[in-house]
């Protein structure tokens, strides 16, 4: 197991080494990994040969990437660089787990092309054990998408400007819609800036807390002539609300189901009723469409509606409700009632000849995080999370837990004594678009220039004032992961 | 390289349970091959999603040829072994376990299945003395947090959390037995308080704790309430919210409230197995 972090992590710990790269070279680094499997001749040619397009192109892209020229980036030793990808390409199975601190860049999608080719080189994927693993945050995060809660995707990822799926979907919903494809979150904002989008309805989501540079995500949230919000919780988004739709907890008071990383439907069953007013989410969305004029809405159960997507998401027509109450979960695509589900993907890039397109390899290149270091802020924060806490901490500050930690900012030893700060001081914490007073806690296992902290204390520490909303145009994701800031004392509270 | 690699098929090893010919996959335990025929066999030390310590002795059974009696949980089954399962030896020597075992430890918040068990062979603990004139683990329960209780006058060291903490599980390493003979016990890096150990509160202890020595603080003191009520409690299974593993976990309500949650051990996906949020982080869900 090899840990790639520029932080010293827990996971680190567990692994049999650790390479501290620095932030925002996750690109650097694979196309040096991928170089030195192809100069060691450990690629697989058959699988390239008969499963991918592009090697030739690839190969004389990653030619640059020398072990020297990618340590020199990355800040990894070079015998670590040609370690990894001697063991990653000889290994009998191998996977690559990653989660935001691959995706939260402004290069994220670049960045998991990048990782996928590594997979295409050494053949690792479409196998059992080997493969591509996005971790996902949150019970339902694949569910979500599967369902077609993204701008450009209906149900089972069917195209929306699709004229022939979507009159499928036409036809068994008896309504006509646009094929117009959507806006995402981020284009969301830039929209209500240029009061393009004037109303907006949240379900189940804090994005006054949680988006990067949030003062400005804020602003654009007050400029709306309308916000109605659909939460468990008064958060601050939900307090910012015209409207507020008080909604049953997904996991405890409310049927159904939640997709899982491995693309596994379970169940999620209610335990308990949910308080007060609050209403089933299927309840509220069914009223509301009520009140918008539908006729032949009704009040669907959540077993009539997964019975209604089966007939319109192949991926998973052979889950019927009754299935996963017997069988506890099934991975799609599960295309009829008699496949037992798909426990990995991509297994047809084994098949010879291979059917349909072949996977190809992607030229990306290196382009370093967008707020860059300066001498005006020379330290890069990178946020993320902490194991007892949960997003913007709406449901887990509401537990007593015995080891809470991430309220403070973290810096290496070396850091706090160029500062002159101590353990425990409170310091002025300021990017190129605000600053927040915070309190230092020393981790002798950061690098030098690096400090982190997490998003789970927004009513206390509001970190999202310092992040960066730099975003890949191809996800419409910001670059959470890398701000530069700048941490100064405060000599006496008149400063501030 | 990038050989895939294939289990290979087990074959079927024949032996005769009490009287009875069985056949099973090589490489089962004895306890295996008793449960796919249906013969029920009590267990303190063993659980289905760790590995067999051999501490407990309620296991044992009669294996022909064999000086002593054999634990079944962890001796695997060989060509045309003989097995007995309920001969009046296997019977004396479980009822004796029990009845040491209860003679020093508070056995009365135990699992339904092992109170069954002690019924089952007519335990008499007083038989080894009276507690108050004997030597007994008695103490106050260890109350450092508001998640959860150690009260080790019910604990058997059965060592299973030890396990769980480590090796078969968490790898947290943050409890170990100290002390030896009757001052075993478990206990945290020289037994500093458990917020200041190694413990990242996943609770996969009380998970498998067979005693009630390891509890959720809710169970804690709803009991010393008086309000614990087992026989009013439903179980509700449903997935965890907090990350995109999948933990199934077991919701178990009274009155309209959480009390506890365990998770399923035979699950494919954490067979039982929880982290701090999923165990203890469903306050938001109470009103």
């Amino acid at each position: 197991m090899w840990a790639i972090d520029p932080r010293y992590t827990s996971s680190a710990k567990f692994a049999d080494a650790w390479l501290g790269l620095n932030v925002g070279t996750d690109i650097a680094l694979a196309n040096g990994v991928a170089r030195e499997i192809i100069h060691s001749g450990l690629v697989h040619e058959e699988f390239i040969h008969h499963a991918t397009t592009g090697y030739e192109e690839f190969k004389e892209h990653v030619e640059p990437w020398t072990l020297e020229f990618t340590s020199e980036i990355t800040g990894v030793p070079s015998e670590a660089i040609a370690d990894l990808a001697h063991g990653y390409a000889k290994a009998p199975t191998a996977q690559i787990l990653w989660t935001l601190g691959i995706t939260e860049h402004h290069t994220g999608v670049d960045n998991v092309l990048a990782l996928s080719n590594l997979a295409l080189l050494t053949g690792h994927v479409g196998r059992p054990g080997s493969g591509l693993v996005p971790l996902r945050g949150q019970n339902n995060v694949q569910g979500g998408g599967d369902m077609g809660a993204l701008p450009n995707k209906l149900p089972g990822f069917q195209d929306v400007d699709n004229d022939e799926i979507r009159g499928k979907f036409e036809q068994a919903w008896g309504a006509k819609f646009t094929g117009e494809i959507g806006l995402n979150l981020t284009q969301m904002f830039e929209a209500m800036g240029q009061d393009k989008l004037k109303a907006v309805w949240v379900i189940g989501e804090n994005p006054a807390d949680s988006e990067a540079d949030v003062k400005h995500a804020r602003e654009m949230l007050k400029r709306l002539d309308m916000l109605v919000v659909q939460d468990v919780f008064m958060t601050r988004t939900a307090k910012m609300a015209d409207v507020v739709f008080p909604a049953a907890l997904g996991w405890a008071e409310s049927e159904g189901t939640a997709t899982s990383s491995e693309r596994r439907v379970q169940r999620i069953r209610a335990a308990v009723p949910p308080p007060g007013q609050a209403k089933q989410e299927v309840e509220i969305i069914s009223e509301m469409a009520l009140r918008m004029g539908s006729t032949n809405w009704g009040q669907p159960t959540p077993e009539e509606l997964w019975e209604e997507l089966r007939t319109l998401s192949p991926m998973h027509a052979g889950m019927s409700w009754k299935r996963l109450e017997q069988e506890g979960g099934i991975q799609w695509p599960c295309p009829d009632e008699d496949h037992p589900g798909s426990p990995f993907l991509h297994g047809r890039l084994w098949e010879r000849p291979v059917e349909g397109r072949r996977a190809p390899f992607s030229c990306v290149e290196h382009r370093p995080p967008v707020d860059e270091l300066t001498d005006e802020f020379p330290i890069r924060l990178t946020t993320g999370r902490v194991l007892d806490s949960y997003n913007t901490g709406v449901q887990t500050d509401k537990f007593d837990s015995p080891i809470r930690s991430g309220d403070a900012l973290e810096i290496s030893s070396e850091d706090s004594l160029k500062l002159g700060v101590e353990e425990g001081e409170t310091v002025k914490v300021s990017s190129r678009r605000g600053s927040i007073l915070m309190r230092i806690e020393i981790d002798e296992d950061l690098q030098t220039g690096l400090a982190f902290t997490t998003f789970h204390f927004p009513e206390l520490v509001d970190i999202n004032q310092l992040t960066s909303d730099a975003w890949d145009s191809k996800s419409g994701t910001a670059e959470f992961k890398a701000a530069a800031i700048r941490i100064e004392k405060i000599e006496s509270m008149a400063n501030v | 390289m990038n050989e895939i690699p294939v289990g290979t098929p087990r074959s079927k090893i024949e032996i005769q349970i009490d009287g009875n010919l069985v056949k099973a996959p090589e490489g089962s335990t004895i306890l295996d091959a008793c449960r796919q025929e249906g013969i029920d066999t009590p267990t303190l030390c063993w659980a289905e999603n760790l590995t067999p310590v051999n501490v407990c002795r309620v296991c044992v059974v009669e294996v022909e040829g064999s000086r002593t009696l054999v634990p079944s949980c962890s001796r695997p089954i060989e060509d045309g072994m003989v097995v007995s399962t309920d001969s009046d030896r296997v019977r004396k020597s479980r009822k004796m376990v029990y009845e040491l075992l209860a003679s020093s430890v508070d056995m009365d918040r135990s699992t339904s299945e092992v109170k069954d068990w002690m019924e089952h062979y007519e335990v008499d603990s007083d038989r080894m003395g009276e507690k108050t004139e004997i030597a007994t683990v008695a103490q106050p329960p260890k109350v450092q947090d508001s998640l959860y209780v150690r009260d080790y006058e019910r604990c058997i060291l059965c060592y299973k959390c030890v396990e769980a903490c480590g090796e078969d599980a968490q790898h947290t390493f943050a409890i170990a037995t100290a002390g030896r003979g009757f001052d075993a016990h478990i206990s945290t890096e020289f037994d500093v308080a458990l917020p200041d150990s190694a413990c990242v509160y996943c609770g996969n202890c009380i998970g498998v704790c067979p005693t009630g020595a390891l509890v959720f603080k809710t169970e804690h003191d709803m009991r010393e309430a008086g309000t614990w009520n087992e026989q009013d409690q439903e179980v509700t299974t449903t997935v965890c919210s907090f990350c995109g593993v999948g933990c199934n976990l077991e919701l178990h309500v009274q009155d309209e409230k959480i009390v506890k949650v365990t998770s399923p051990a035979d699950h494919s996906v954490t067979s039982g197995h929880l982290c701090i949020k999923g165990r203890f982080g469903w306050q938001h869900a109470q009103p």
